[in-house]
């Protein structure tokens, strides 16, 4: 009887041995993928190569790239591409990161540039061959903001289009403040006036239009880094982007000035109508920070609204903007493939084109990152386009070693200024510790 | 090999119970042991493999906790609170509610789904409906403040606040699950204790004192534990209900498995991630221990 109940026992750990020693199964597909190309170099030369691109949800972006494979495809009857795109942006990273181990995925990937640190650093995306990229090319035909694209000198990825911020404005709600909507505010005071006087309450005190919401978790936290503190006479970070620069006087009155408009002017609240962005989509907010890629949101949303854009406000006669694009990478995957690879590359060419960043602007609304597109007069007269195009010329991207913790160090000292009283100076301060540190953990490591 | 009945019967059901065990081993065990071994490596969620680095996984978290304004303390200490707020409420009000429904007989089919509804609900449309209460001037709950002239309250938009709102959702969504396990608790108390105690001249507050409670002590100790471990692993309503997902404003939301999540997920550092996980198992499971063995003891009449 006890022997009979061993064998059980042992029969059972057997069963579930099996099947541990199958559960490494999932990385079986990658090496099966490595051995491909030994098959595939065999195969005749018009055999259809299939690549994989990936890019997040969001409709116009997919209608552009089905335009652009539809194209490409008709050029490259030997390339077939296969367009993911039904992955929400919340869960992009998860699914990238959770395709690896099972061997799929793409071989060329969007990504948002402040992402390409974390994304080299995992070794998921290699170097663009530079037979096909010429850094020179890169240097003089794209917009001089994809210069982060190249990270220690070796470039990981290019853009379609590119992004700058600028300053939108309700002409409603300006009209209604007796503010003339046609000379929407041209600089730092001028902005800071206007809100104040957009800004109406009623009788409970309580915020009906709000004249601007500083809202670092929106784009303000870019606007403070690479505009604010430039136009207060400093310098964000050093130039290699290894050190933060923005702790120092000028950082400080940057720092104040945005802050002025929750504490000293409260022009808004960041809590009301459901964030800063959606409040002004609302129609609830006078004037807003934002990017080229919400003229589609509030075209989608409210399109009725009768708004403005603008240059982003001078200070001390310094223009400066936030630029910053989606970029397009080859992965591993793809270069654990020679046929494969040479596809990906040839779509990569494609893709980042001037043409495909001229039919990029109509359909999503950014900027061709080629200056040839970018420089159209026919774009920088637009009238909503136009601001943005302008600032291409002025705009500054940052280098990000962890985008999500540097901005967070932004949010979190604002937040301790806003929420729990603490002294401006002394949250900067650990806004910069804590992005230093950050820097540091990312340099260090190279 | 002639096998006696009750042997067949002994082989039947261990393959029957295989399935199970199976699913176990596939779907449960070895992704755990897989985990302690990613705490022990620098490990890369791309690579898919990586270095061994022993226990310097660990002692980065040690060093992090150490530093002011740390992520990994506030997710320590913040799920330690959400355990402390969160289990005793939940028990009380169950109990409370359990015991009510219990003496009603009309209708009360209806108030058990209506109590069990939020359980079975996801967490993230839980949270998007709370999201919506809780707005700061336009939320229902500040409404409904208003109309009694009270001052407006900004609930997870401020770090003193935005914990207990949170826990106090967990608590709704929860309760309808200890409110059905402690009315089949309280059904199973034999009728006569109570009869015969009412003959001894028992008040209703003895009867609770004296036969409920005490009968009730196996379903409260299964309760504490599970309710424990519910809270030791809260992550959904967190990542719904804090402003971008993060467990702000100013980390004072976020749990331990939030924090594994953000540094497996967001900045890759699966090895990171993984030590952080293998923490929590070691707590969950001492945390436990201590509750079976204090809380538990037998009650017979």
């Amino acid at each position: 009887m006890t022997r009979s109940k061993l064998y059980v026992l042992i029969g059972t750990l057997l069963v579930a041995a099996m099947l541990l020693a199958a559960c490494p199964a999932p990385a079986a597909p990658a090496q099966e993928a490595a051995s491909e190309p030994a098959a595939e170099e065999a195969a005749p030369v018009d055999e259809v190569v299939e690549i994989e691109y990936w890019q997040y949800n969001f409709a116009a972006r997919v209608d552009a790239m089905d335009q652009l494979i539809a194209q490409f495809e008709e050029a490259n009857p030997n390339i077939k591409v296969v367009h993911n795109a039904d992955i929400p942006y919340a869960e992009f990273r998860d699914k990238i990161a959770a395709s690896v181990p099972a061997g799929v995925g793409p071989d060329v990937a969007t990504l948002f540039y402040g992402w390409q640190s974390v994304w080299i650093d995992s070794g998921y995306l290699v170097p663009l061959p530079e037979d096909a990229f010429p850094p020179a090319m890169v240097s003089e035909k794209f917009s001089p903001m994809v210069q982060a694209s190249f990270v220690e000198g070796t470039l990981y990825t290019l853009p379609t289009a590119v992004r700058a911020l600028a300053l939108f404005y309700n002409k409603d709600l300006m009209a209604d403040a007796g503010l003339d909507p046609e000379n929407p505010p041209s600089t730092l005071d001028e902005l800071a006036d206007q809100a104040a006087a957009c800004t109406q309450r009623d009788d409970d005190g309580a915020l009906v239009v709000e004249g601007f919401v500083a809202d670092p978790s929106g784009q303000d936290h870019h606007w403070f880094r690479e505009v604010l503190v430039r136009q207060f006479g400093g310098v964000p970070y050093s130039d290699d982007y290894s050190t933060v620069q923005y702790n120092d006087e000028a950082g400080l009155q940057a720092w104040n000035y945005l802050l002025a408009f929750h504490t000293d002017l409260a022009t808004g609240d960041r809590d009301l109508f459901d964030g800063s962005t959606n409040a002004f989509v609302g129609g609830h907010v006078c004037f807003h920070v934002d990017g080229s890629f919400r003229l589609g949101t509030i075209a989608n949303n409210n399109p009725d609204m009768n708004f403005g854009v603008t240059e982003l406000p001078s200070h001390n006669g310094i223009k400066s903007t936030f630029g910053s694009y989606w970029t397009h990478g080859l992965t591993k995957k793809a270069a654990a493939d020679q046929a494969r690879f040479d596809a990906a590359v040839k779509f990569l060419q494609f893709i980042t084109s001037a043409d495909a960043g001229a039919l990029w602007v109509d359909i999503v609304g950014e900027l061709p990152a080629q200056l040839e597109a970018g420089s159209n007069p026919e774009l920088l007269a637009d009238e909503k386009l136009g601001a943005f195009a302008a600032g291409l010329e002025y705009s500054h991207a940052t280098f990000f070693a962890d985008e999500s913790q540097q901005r967070q160090a932004i949010i979190d000292s604002f937040d301790m200024v806003v929420l729990t009283d603490e002294d401006p100076a002394t949250a900067l301060q650990i806004a910069a510790d804590t992005d230093q540190e950050v820097l540091d953990d990312f340099w260090s490591s190279r | 090999m002639r096998l006696t009945l009750r042997q067949r019967q002994i082989i039947w059901a261990y393959l029957f119970m295989s399935v199970a065990l199976v699913f176990f081993v596939v779907i449960r065990w070895y992704p755990t042991i897989l985990a302690f071994n990613v705490s022990f490596r620098d490990w890369n969620v791309f690579e898919g493999s990586g270095t061994w680095v022993g226990l310097e996984n660990y002692q980065e978290i040690w060093q992090d906790a150490g530093k002011p304004r740390s992520s990994v303390t506030a997710a320590f200490s913040n799920t330690v609170r959400y355990v402390l707020f969160g289990v005793p409420t939940q028990l009380v009000l169950a109990l409370a509610v359990a015991l009510l429904l219990s003496q009603i007989r009309s209708l009360s089919a209806v108030f058990r789904v209506a109590y069990f509804a939020p359980y079975v609900t996801s967490a993230v449309a839980v949270a998007f409906v709370w999201n919506w209460l809780y707005q700061p001037e336009t939320g229902l709950i500040n409404q409904a403040l208003d109309l009694v002239g009270l001052p407006s309250q900004p609930f997870t938009k401020s770090p003193a606040q935005a914990l207990p709102s949170i826990t106090a959702v967990a608590v709704w969504q929860n309760l309808g699950f200890a409110v059905i396990i402690f009315l089949a608790g309280i059904q199973q108390i034999p009728g006569h204790y109570y009869e015969a105690a009412r003959i001894d001249g028992a008040n209703a507050w003895q009867l609770f004192w004296r036969i409920t409670l005490p009968l009730l002590n196996p379903i409260i100790v299964y309760l504490t534990v599970l309710g424990t471990i519910s809270y030791l692993r809260l992550f959904a309503l967190v990542q719904n209900m804090s402003p971008q997902g993060t467990g702000g404003p100013l980390k004072s939301t976020t749990t331990v498995v939030l924090e594994v999540y953000r540094e497996g997920f967001s900045s890759y550092k699966m090895g990171y991630a993984g030590a952080l996980t293998v923490l929590l198992f070691f707590l969950i499971l001492l945390i436990t221990i201590i509750q079976l063995r204090f809380f538990s003891r037998r009650v017979e009449y």
